[in-house]
């Protein structure tokens, strides 16, 4: 594609060039309207001349007859500029005057001549009649025949004039026109060439680029704007997708190497009962990975919004009462009593597998960090408070300090940093997933009012009743 | 004489079907393999397996088109799906495609092996029994009630069907998945050993002032409740 080609293919040069075939039609309209308007405007203007110097003419001769007639035409047609007079027999042949010929047979009928006519001059080098001129004829009562008449040249002229200034005006508009086309057409696409260069390089992987802006506020600049911040918006989730990934690749490489030194240290050994015990450890480490991968898959799954075509009435009652019966022997093998008090009957919109996996996960760390707690007790509360149901799980274990409350919902993160617990360190990002699929809420706090245990609130919309 | 299960894998990635074959001897049992779809559909209608194991995502016909279509024709063996889709409605897409059991990838081969010997005894399993035995342990169905040796044993509902499983699979493993699986109805994994203290209350209720132990654990696997007098014979 030629450089004026891609011009060509600009919204503003398209545009233009409507305008300009439009502008071009009225003017077209207008020259010939305004010549022809003046044209006619000047030919009865000569008209009136002409009447008036044939009344002066008959005038002069009735009252000084054919020799001052003859005198006063002899004057007049000395003037410069002087009109045309012919003074012609009774045959029409001409015997004085300033025309040196004329069109055959114009002098017979008195009054107007009926068009324009053609005439030669005495100063015309060439014997045609090559000038035009408009004229009375008057027939004297001797039978003499007087032409007076008037050149056309100067409405001619004008009228040519006119026109050619029109045509030029309009040229110099096309010309403008063009010019001003292929300047902004140009613009344009410069700009947007330096838009799509700057994109190459973010397609290229540099997320830090940005489209380029003018500062003029214009359509460009507000396009750039909103897909600068689209911008940001992508690098800022790439950014925490990547220390995902890093969190991803640090936890995973642990128990990896772990399970690889066990592997190692299996096969060093000689004794045969020691191997056994060994491999029965790395399959309890494969399977710890493996949980781990399934609980992050869950929870990209979740986040996806797969499971979203999952959804239906569910009786919200019924799962709370499923996972207090899964998990009360759980508590009790720990010391910790579960105590439920659920509203029956309350039916939401959501997934049942999906929310009893939260649910459990919930019961699952409640138990496992109040272990040993003063307070055994962990309660379960689940009611319909206006338009959502709150289900909270509330537990006396040493809690979360505030500032880190938003912090163990993150993937990976656990406050207990030596990990003497078991876990995977994502059940709380899931049972965020989960709360965030259901277009609930997950929040977290202090079970006592010195800060101590943790109470899970997971908010619900009521939906349905 | 229990003769040798027989199973069909389709698994178009070689190296994982290999080593699929390999544990699966291993465990006794045989397995023949079919890389894509199309043979899959074709060894699975010509020959007589126990039980298919059928991956998801296969080449020239995909694992769910397989099943629909052997179940068109008329071939009922039991089938297992391997996914490694990202989707939570897998399990029911697959199950209504015809499938029998769902196990995403990645898995533990112990999973996957307690799942497939579950299926393919099935046949042989009784659903309309009424009455399920294992040495002097009995659980009657209808009546809802377990006795040892003569003597009732009281059990709360949930405890009930956690044994009314164990027995329905006895001389199988079953792993904590399939438990909760089939006694919770919840698709999930446990995560810690929930359902470990549900089996120890079970098993102490049966096994108190019994002899012999028959609930089991099988290390890095699950749990199988057997007669080991049975078993010799």
């Amino acid at each position: 594609m030629s450089k004026f080609g891609v011009l060509f293919r600009t919204t503003a040069v398209r545009l233009s060039a409507l305008y300009l075939v439009l502008f071009s039609l009225c003017a077209v309209f207008l020259v010939f309207y305004v010549t022809g308007m003046s044209e006619r405007l000047l030919q009865q203007q000569t008209r009136e001349a002409i009447s008036v110097e044939a009344t002066q003419i008959e005038d002069i001769y009735e009252r000084a007859g054919v020799s001052g007639l003859l005198r006063s035409l002899e004057r007049r047609a000395r003037q410069p500029g002087a009109n045309l007079y012919v003074i012609a027999g009774p045959s029409g042949e001409i015997l004085a005057g300033n025309v040196a010929g004329l069109e055959p047979g114009l002098l017979d009928d008195e009054g107007w001549t009926s068009e324009p006519f053609h005439y030669r001059r005495f100063t015309d080098e060439n014997r045609a009649d090559n000038h035009v001129a408009l004229a009375q004829v008057l027939v004297l009562d001797n039978g003499l025949r007087i032409l007076v008449g008037r050149d056309l040249q100067e409405p001619e002229k004008f009228r040519v004039l006119v026109r050619q200034a029109l045509v030029v005006a309009l040229g110099i508009m096309g010309l403008g026109a063009l010019v001003i086309w292929f300047g902004i057409g140009r613009n344009a696409l410069r700009r947007i060439d330096r838009m799509s260069e700057a994109s190459t390089k973010i397609m290229a992987g540099d997320l830090s680029q940005r489209l380029p802006m003018s500062g003029s506020g214009d359509e460009f600049d507000r396009l750039s704007e909103s897909l600068n911040a689209m911008l940001g918006r992508i690098e800022k989730l790439n950014e925490g997708l990547k220390q995902v990934s890093d969190n991803i690749a640090h936890d995973l490489k642990t128990p990896l190497t772990r399970l690889r030194n066990k592997a190692e240290a299996a096969l060093a050994s000689k004794e045969g009962g020691n191997q056994n015990g060994a491999l029965e450890e790395i399959i309890g480490e494969s399977d710890q990975l493996i949980r781990t991968f399934n609980a992050l898959l869950m929870i990209s799954r979740v986040e996806a919004g797969s499971a979203v075509a999952e959804m239906s009435d569910v009786d919200l009652s019924g799962i709370v009462g499923d996972c207090v019966e899964l998990y009360e022997p759980l508590a009790e093998e720990s010391a910790l009593r579960l105590e439920a008090d659920v509203q029956p009957g309350v039916v939401i919109s959501g997934n049942r597998e999906l929310i009893g996996q939260a649910l459990g996960n919930l019961i699952d760390n409640a138990i496992k960090y109040a272990e040993g707690a003063e307070n055994p007790r962990i309660r379960l509360e689940m009611k319909k408070s206006g338009v959502n149901v709150v289900l909270a799980v509330a537990d006396h274990g040493p809690g979360i300090p505030e500032n880190m409350r938003r912090e163990v919902v993150k993937r990976f993160v656990r406050l207990d940093e030596s990990r003497t617990k078991p876990g995977t360190g994502l059940g709380l990002s899931l049972v965020e997933a989960v709360m965030e699929m259901h277009h609930g809420s997950l929040d977290l706090w202090a079970t006592e009012p010195d800060g101590n245990g943790l109470t899970v609130r997971m908010v619900f919309p009521a939906g349905a009743t | 004489m229990v003769t040798r299960m027989k199973i069909l894998i389709v698994e178009d990635d070689l190296e994982a079907a290999a080593y699929l074959a390999k544990a699966f001897r291993e465990a006794g049992i045989v397995s023949d393999h079919a890389s894509d779809g199309e043979s899959g559909l074709f060894m699975a209608s010509e020959n007589a397996y126990d039980v298919l194991v059928v991956d998801r995502m296969l080449p020239r016909r995909d694992g769910l088109s397989l099943i629909t279509e052997l179940r068109r024709r008329g071939v009922h063996t039991p089938v297992l799906i391997l996914s490694a889709l990202g989707q939570v409605d897998d399990r029911v897409t697959g199950l209504r495609a015809g499938g029998d059991d769902y196990l995403p990838k990645p898995y533990a081969f112990s999973e996957l092996l307690a799942r497939v010997e579950v299926l393919g005894r099935r046949k042989g399993t009784l659903d309309q029994d009424m009455v399920y035995r294992v040495g002097d342990l009995e659980l009657d169905r209808l009546a809802h009630s377990v006795r040892r040796q003569g003597k009732e044993i009281p059990l709360q509902p949930r405890e009930f069907r956690l044994l009314e499983y164990l027995m329905k699979n006895a001389g199988q493993v079953v792993t904590r998945t399939m438990l909760l699986e089939n006694v919770w109805d919840y698709h999930f994994d446990p995560q810690t050993n929930v359902i470990d203290v549900h089996v120890s209350r079970l098993r102490s209720k049966i096994e108190k002032d019994f002899e012999p132990p028959l609930l089991r654990t099988v290390r890095g696997a699950g749990y199988m409740i057997k007669d080991d007098r049975t078993a010799e014979i």
